[in-house]
This record gives structure tokens, C-alpha cells and sequence, in this order.
């Protein structure tokens, strides 16, 4: 493995970790925008140019932006979240090139107003399949409460009232500011031919022009309200409460991690054997998110209507009141075990290292080897878990239930 | 519910040293229930296979079936029906099932509430031991190990399993029908089936290469009609299923309510629009999809092992990679279309679920299967 690292005129920032044995490459562009990056009125505007991204550009249409696709036997796709939105494709070493040309020509798409029109109702059944899903948007729900004013609040997918909202000549105007070089990252992994990659880098994209884009990350203040909702139709209760965790620039991230796997991973951690396991709970667990200025401790909780407040009683007791239980070195090493595993098998792929190592630079700046990633868990020790559980229980959370009915749940 | 409590407790182990053990090796591992077999599936760090191979032993081996956790394996199933019973897209698909290859090879492997509240130990001690034979039993390897040292290791862990003969397996059979689940979602949701050859059949890459052009990638026929151009969904797509000797053509759509049966009547047109011809790029690209697809398998072990069994139930042997590219090489625009004509869709199986029914051309409900199944056609 070699780590490679470039940053054009333009401001364009390219790494690879290439890794000549492997049968693959995978290649994406890492725009720094995501929902956190939009207004409330225009809630979903990242993600609605994601889909915009793929109907076309000055040099091809839609039909021709999928067709090449296919042709490039490639695996490829596209997500938003709250931090970013990422376009990428896995392909045979010898499709290179042509996987570039296409690529970087979608990163400045025609955004032509008669595909507005059909992609919105896409997007508009993309969000009803999600409303008919469970948990039934209560995690939205539940980040609105929680992050209240702050973009972070905003959905990834808007509402049905700011996408049907949403005018093309916004969306071009965010898409100048905020697809400009010096905001995005074109990330390899696998058998990469690196300096033919900067050479075309170079040429596809020397045009473009940096527009100085900064991200502004406030620090949140929490809400901590308990919101309860109705949704007819479902047989189960979904419940979500979201405390303050730490952000991914904060060195305590990894205690926090391993922490939320001892208490609350969905197997072998204390909350699966006093819940999952005697089939109280359909799940229940922790989890642990971080984002630029802060981040989330979660709790998670699907069961019956009936059964949910003894079990959310039981959840909250076993991660905020047991702490006379506290945790040994054996529960602390099957945690740093199971992350360090994970890290190890899903890098067999180079598709899997690609958000690995374009999220580590987009996202912190940094390049790790999945050594340094393993290294990182291994050295944290049972004292910091401790400390992050004592940071953990001093905190409030906002907590949103939803089911078929109401009243569930004090 | 056998397979859960095989899980609570096997060889030297209880319930939760099994699983302690199997986290402090980082294994990762799931199992399931279809209509013919139980599974197991790992991924674990090369020095741990011979360690984790020795608690899977047990468990399909040696499993204690403890009494006092029946109950809890009983709820955990029962939690499971209700997550089935809360998602639309995964409920249509069940239904589906039940209606297209009825009571016996049509039931969900999770069981109904009534089955699942009568089980006592005594059915899952004689189930498993009637039915976890080593007969038919397939264990697969991929990744990185020795194949001496595997072979010695699985003598020792299986050599005193059973070699009962298993019964052999019954025709399946398919019929057509409709049905409507009246639901207050946003909403419809359609999962269509119809015949197709089964994965054992000489012709399965014709069809595999149909379903290609139907549903692979951006540029597929149902992903440009039904949403491209139409903008009716988010998602639609099509997959092919094989249960037993019977092939199955699967396709899923999410629409909401007033534009359910315009998805649904092109879906089928798009579906029937095979027959009229396949383009030369249609075939390049399923070309260039197939042999990027093998190669990159090679990245996943998991993936690998699954594929091996697959190959060994249904064809006895294992395809290598070249095998499969000749025969995906050998399709053609033509032999493509013949097959379709040869094989045109049949049995339709439709289940709706959402605010209003929607309605199967009349043309369709009636056409009974052509019986395209391994058995009685040629198989590969």
C-alpha cells in the first residue's frame, strides 16, 4: 500500500492508497456539502443535486450519463449525507481513464430545468417510501429536536414542502459555490495508476475555479425535549434518544466508540443480553456519531407498544445508572476486538477502503493505514471508557417515540 | 427457532460463552432460514477459522437446546414477525411467496404467530434431529487457508455426524394469483413474479442476461422507463429467484397511490418489450457488468463462499470464473430473444400493498406455468 497525496493549482486535493496486488479500483469525488451545509428553506438541496448530477452534462445526456455507466462494467452510485455528498464507482484498472472522463464531467452537470421536474417527484417518492419504513422518520424527528436551530437539525432528504419548493436557479447558484475545486476531493484506492490520474485531474478540470467555500460549524445547544408521535399503521413503537457526544476531531472519540460497543452493540454488549437476547426487544443499543463541532451518543429501542417502557426503564438503567457494574479489561478488549476485526475484513475490498480513507481526509484531514486505524482503538484504556461513560451520564438527552399510538411512554 | 437455539448453547459452551467467544475473535457472522435449507455464515481473521469452525461444529452437532430459553427464542421470533409486519417492501415479498408456490413452499420461514406460540422443545429436539443431516449438508471456504490442514480440521470436527440419508427434496410447484393488502401507507407497493428457468437449467445465463438488460444498472430498461422517463419511483427493480427445481423472475416497485397502476402496466409492458428485440449495446454492457462483477468477487471472500455453495446444491460442482465468462461471452442478441420467446413470462403472481388495489391485466391472470423447471427441462 502507498499513499498518495496532490493538490492542484485549482485547489483540487487527490489521494490514492494504491494498492497494486488488488483486481479493482475504486474512484470518487468527495464534495464538502451536505445537509449541514444548507439553509432551512432549501432543506435538501445537496441531496436533490445529487440526483441532478447524473441527468447529464454540456457533453452528454442522461441517456448518455447511463449508458457509460454500464459500458464501464462499474459498480457505481452516489449518497448525501449531513457532511457531504459522494459520487464513486468501483471499475476494472484498465477502465481508468474513461471512468475519469465521466466522472469529472458529472461533477459539472447541465442542470437542465425540464429534468428538475421529473427528478422532484422522484425524490418526493424517495421520501414517501421512506415515511412508510420503519423507524418511520423518527431519528429525523429526533435531530430536529435535538440540534433544534442548528443546520445539523436540517434533513438530508428536505421535506415534501422544500423540495417541491426548490427553484433550478438556486440549486445552480449552490451548485457554483459549493462544487468548486477547493471544495472537493477525488479519492483512489486499489490499483491506481496515480500519475495518469493527476495528469487527467489536471486537464478535465482546468476550468473550474476555486470559490473560497468555508463550512461554518457552530457548536449546537441541545434540546432535551421527550416528543411523542402517532403512526397508525405500525405494530411496533420506535423510540430514539440522542446526548452529547464528541466530535471527530476530539481524541476521546475512539473511548466513546468503544464505549457505545460494550454497552450497546447489537451483539454480545450488556444491552443485547438484558434485551435482544431474552426477546424483549426487537433491538436495543448505542451508538456513537461524530460530526465537525460535536457529536451523538445515542439510544436505540424497537419493541412492542406494551413493552416499551419497561424496556426503555431497563436500557436506561443498564447505560446511565449500573456504573457500580463497571467495565472489566475482557468487556473492553471484545469491543476493541470486534472494531479492529471489522476494520480488517471489510478492507479486503478496495470499494470498502474508499470511504475509509476519503472520509479520514474530507472529514479530519488525515490519512490513516488500517494499522493506524487498528493502533488507535488498541491504545485506548479502560480508565478513558470511564471517563467518556462519566462525560455520558451528566448529560441530558432529547428523546422522539413513535408507534401506533400515543401515550406509551413517560 | 431451532436455529436460534442451536445458537444458546453448544459443546462446552452455554449461550453466552459462544457468543463471547466468537466477539473476541471479531467473528462476523449471520444465519438464516429459507424454504430448503438452515445456514450458517461467517467471516472471521485467518488464525481464527479453526477455532470458529469448532463452535459451528457444535452448534449443527452438539447444540445443548436448553429448556429454560425456548421461551426466549420464541419471542425473539415473534419480534421478528413483527419487523416483517411493519415493512411494506420486505411484507409484499412474503405474501408474494404464499400466493405464488402456496401452502407448503410458500410459507415464510418465520413462521406465523399461531405456529411460532405452539412449538415446545420436543418439536425442535426431534426437528433437529430428523433434519440436521450431513446428507446434503454444504460447508464452503473461501479466502486464505490451507487446504490440508482444512480437510484434517473438518474430519475431526464432522467425522461422527450422521449420514442419514436425507428425504429428497419435492417438486415445487408454481400458480398465479393477485392479491391486494389494503394498508395506510404513503405508498403502493407492487412485487410482481413470473416463470423463469431455475439457476440449474442449460439455458439460466439467457435468462440471467434478460433480467440484465431488464433491471442491471442506470441505463436498464425498468430503471429508464419507469423512472427516468416517467418519474413514477424511486425504486424498481428486477432479480431472479430459484427455489427447488422452479425459476422466478422478481421485480419490486414503490410508488404512491394514484400513479400505482401506471407503474405497474409499465412495468409489464417493459417486461414484455424484451421479446421485441435486444440492442448490441444492451449486450455489450451486460458483457462488460458480468466480467467486472466476477473479478471484483474474487475482493470478497464472503461473497466467494456463498457463491460456491450455491454452485455445489444446484449444479454439484463449482463453475470457475472462465467457465462462467465463455457462457456469458456465448450470449447474443438473438439467442437472448429466442430464449424470452421460448420461455415468454407466465404465472403471474402479483401482491399489492397501500391504499388502493391495483389491477393485473386480465391477459395475464390466466396464463398458467409453462413448468420451465430444472427437472423436467435440461439441466447444465
Amino acid at each position: 500500500m502507498k499513499f498518495e497525496n496532490k493538490t492542484l493549482d485549482n485547489g483540487l486535493q487527490i489521494i490514492a492508497e494504491v494498492n497494486e496486488e488488488a483486481f479493482s479500483q475504486s474512484l470518487g469525488y468527495f464534495v464538502k456539502t451536505g445537509s449541514r451545509d444548507e439553509v432551512p428553506e432549501m432543506g435538501g438541496v445537496s441531496h436533490f443535486l445529487e440526483h441532478m448530477v447524473f441527468k447529464g452534462t454540456a457533453k452528454r445526456t442522461a441517456e448518455d450519463v447511463n449508458r457509460e455507466l454500464d459500458e464501464l462494467g462499474a459498480q457505481s452510485n452516489a449518497y448525501t449525507c449531513e457532511d457531504q455528498t459522494v459520487y464513486y464507482m468501483s471499475i476494472l484498472p484498465d477502465q481508468q481513464s474513461r471512468a475519469m472522463d465521466l466522472l469529472t464531467d458529472l461533477m459539472r452537470p447541465a442542470l437542465r430545468n425540464s429534468d428538475f421536474e421529473t427528478e422532484r417527484n422522484v425524490i418526493l417518492e424517495e421520501i414517501a417510501m421512506y415515511d412508510d419504513a420503519p423507524p418511520y422518520g423518527s431519528m429525523e424527528k429526533c435531530m430536529e429536536s435535538f440540534y433544534g436551530n442548528h443546520p445539523l437539525a436540517i434533513r438530508v432528504l428536505g421535506t415534501p414542502q422544500t423540495v417541491s419548493d426548490l427553484d433550478p436557479e438556486a440549486m445552480r447558484a449552490y451548485h457554483h459555490d459549493r462544487y468548486a475545486p477547493d471544495n472537493i476531493c477525488l479519492v483512489a484506492t486499489g490499483s491506481v495508476n496515480f500519475d495518469h490520474l493527476v495528469k487527467q485531474a489536471e486537464e478535465l478540470t482546468r476550468d473550474w475555479t476555486p470559490s473560497g467555500f468555508k463550512r461554518v460549524a457552530e457548536p449546537p445547544s441541545h434540546g432535551i425535549a421527550s416528543l411523542q408521535f402517532q403512526h397508525p399503521p405500525a405494530v411496533q413503537q420506535y423510540t430514539f434518544e440522542l446526548s452529547p457526544g464528541v466530535s471527530r476531531n476530539d481524541p476521546k472519540r475512539h473511548a466513546y466508540r468503544l464505549l457505545a460497543t460494550v454497552l450497546g452493540d447489537d451483539s454480545g454488549s450488556r444491552t443485547f443480553w438484558a434485551l435482544v437476547d431474552p426477546g424483549l426487544a426487537e433491538s436495543a443499543g448505542m451508538f456513537a456519531h461524530e460530526y465537525d463541532e460535536c457529536g451523538i451518543l445515542g439510544l436505540f429501542l424497537t419493541c412492542t407498544p406494551e413493552d416499551t417502557q419497561s424496556n426503555w426503564d431497563m436500557l436506561v438503567k443498564i447505560v446511565r445508572e449500573e456504573t457500580d457494574k463497571s467495565i472489566s479489561e475482557r468487556e473492553l478488549t471484545v469491543a476493541k476486538n470486534k472494531i479492529c476485526s471489522s476494520l480488517v475484513l471489510s478492507s479486503e475490498r478496495p470499494g470498502n477502503r474508499l470511504f475509509t480513507v476519503g472520509n479520514a481526509m474530507t472529514l479530519r484531514g488525515t490519512y490513516e493505514t488500517v494499522e493506524d486505524s487498528i493502533e488507535n482503538y488498541r491504545r485506548v484504556n479502560l480508565d478513558a471508557v470511564h471517563a467518556a461513560w462519566k462525560d455520558y451520564v451528566t448529560q441530558v438527552g432529547a428523546r422522539v417515540t413513535i408507534g401506533p399510538e400515543l401515550g406509551v411512554l413517560n | 427457532m431451532t436455529l436460534d437455539l442451536a445458537q444458546r448453547g453448544a459443546g462446552d459452551r452455554n449461550s453466552r460463552q459462544i457468543v463471547e467467544d466468537l466477539d473476541f475473535m471479531g467473528v462476523e457472522r449471520s444465519s438464516s432460514c429459507s424454504t430448503f435449507h438452515t445456514s450458517f455464515s461467517v467471516a472471521c481473521v485467518a488464525d481464527a477459522l479453526s477455532e470458529t469452525l469448532g463452535i459451528y461444529a457444535d452448534m449443527v452437532l452438539r447444540p445443548h437446546m436448553p429448556e429454560d430459553e425456548v421461551e426466549e427464542s420464541r419471542q425473539t421470533a415473534l419480534q421478528e414477525l413483527l419487523s416483517i409486519e411493519d415493512d411494506p417492501s420486505q411484507k409484499v415479498f412474503t405474501q408474494l411467496k404464499n400466493v405464488r408456490y402456496g401452502a407448503q413452499f410458500g410459507r415464510s420461514p418465520y413462521g406465523l404467530v399461531e405456529g411460532l406460540e405452539s412449538v415446545v422443545l420436543k418439536d425442535i429436539v426431534d426437528y433437529h434431529q430428523g433434519r440436521y443431516l450431513s446428507d446434503g449438508a454444504i460447508l464452503a471456504v473461501a479466502g486464505k487457508f490451507d487446504w490440508e490442514s482444512l480437510k484434517n480440521l473438518v474430519e475431526n470436527l464432522f467425522s461422527d455426524w450422521n449420514s442419514r440419508e436425507n428425504s429428497p427434496s419435492e417438486l415445487v410447484l408454481v400458480q398465479a394469483g393477485v392479491r391486494h393488502l389494503q394498508h395506510d401507507s404513503s405508498q403502493t407497493h407492487i412485487a410482481l413474479a413470473y416463470d423463469c428457468v431455475p439457476y440449474q437449467h442449460v439455458e439460466f445465463y439467457q435468462s440471467r442476461g434478460l433480467i440484465s438488460v431488464l433491471s442491471d444498472g442506470m441505463s436498464s430498461r425498468l430503471f429508464t422507463e419507469v423512472r427516468e422517463k416517467r418519474g413514477l419511483v424511486y425504486t424498481v427493480s428486477a432479480s431472479c429467484q430459484t427455489i427447488g427445481n422452479q425459476g422466478s423472475v422478481l421485480t419490486y416497485a414503490g410508488t404512491t397511490g394514484a400513479r400505482a397502476q401506471e407503474t405497474l402496466d409499465v412495468t409489464i409492458e417493459t417486461i414484455m418489450s424484451l421479446g421485441d428485440g435486444i440492442s448490441e449495446g444492451e449486450l455489450s454492457r451486460l458483457k462488460a457488468r458480468v466480467k467486472s462483477a466476477l473479478i471484483m468477487e474474487q475482493e470478497s471472500s464472503s461473497s466467494r463462499s456463498s457463491q460456491i455453495a450455491t454452485d455445489w446444491y444446484y449444479l454439484r460442482r463449482v463453475q470457475n470464473r472462465k467457465e462462467v465468462l465463455a457462457e456469458i461471452e456465448s450470449l447474443t442478441c438473438g439467442s437472448l430473444v429466442e430464449h424470452f420467446l421460448k420461455y415468454p413470462p407466465r404465472c403471474w403472481g402479483l401482491v399489492t400493498m397501500g391504499p388502493e388495489p391495483v389491477v393485473l391485466p386480465d391477459a395475464m391472470v390466466s396464463v398458467k406455468s409453462s413448468m420451465v423447471n430444472g427437472s423436467r427441462g435440461e439441466t447444465r
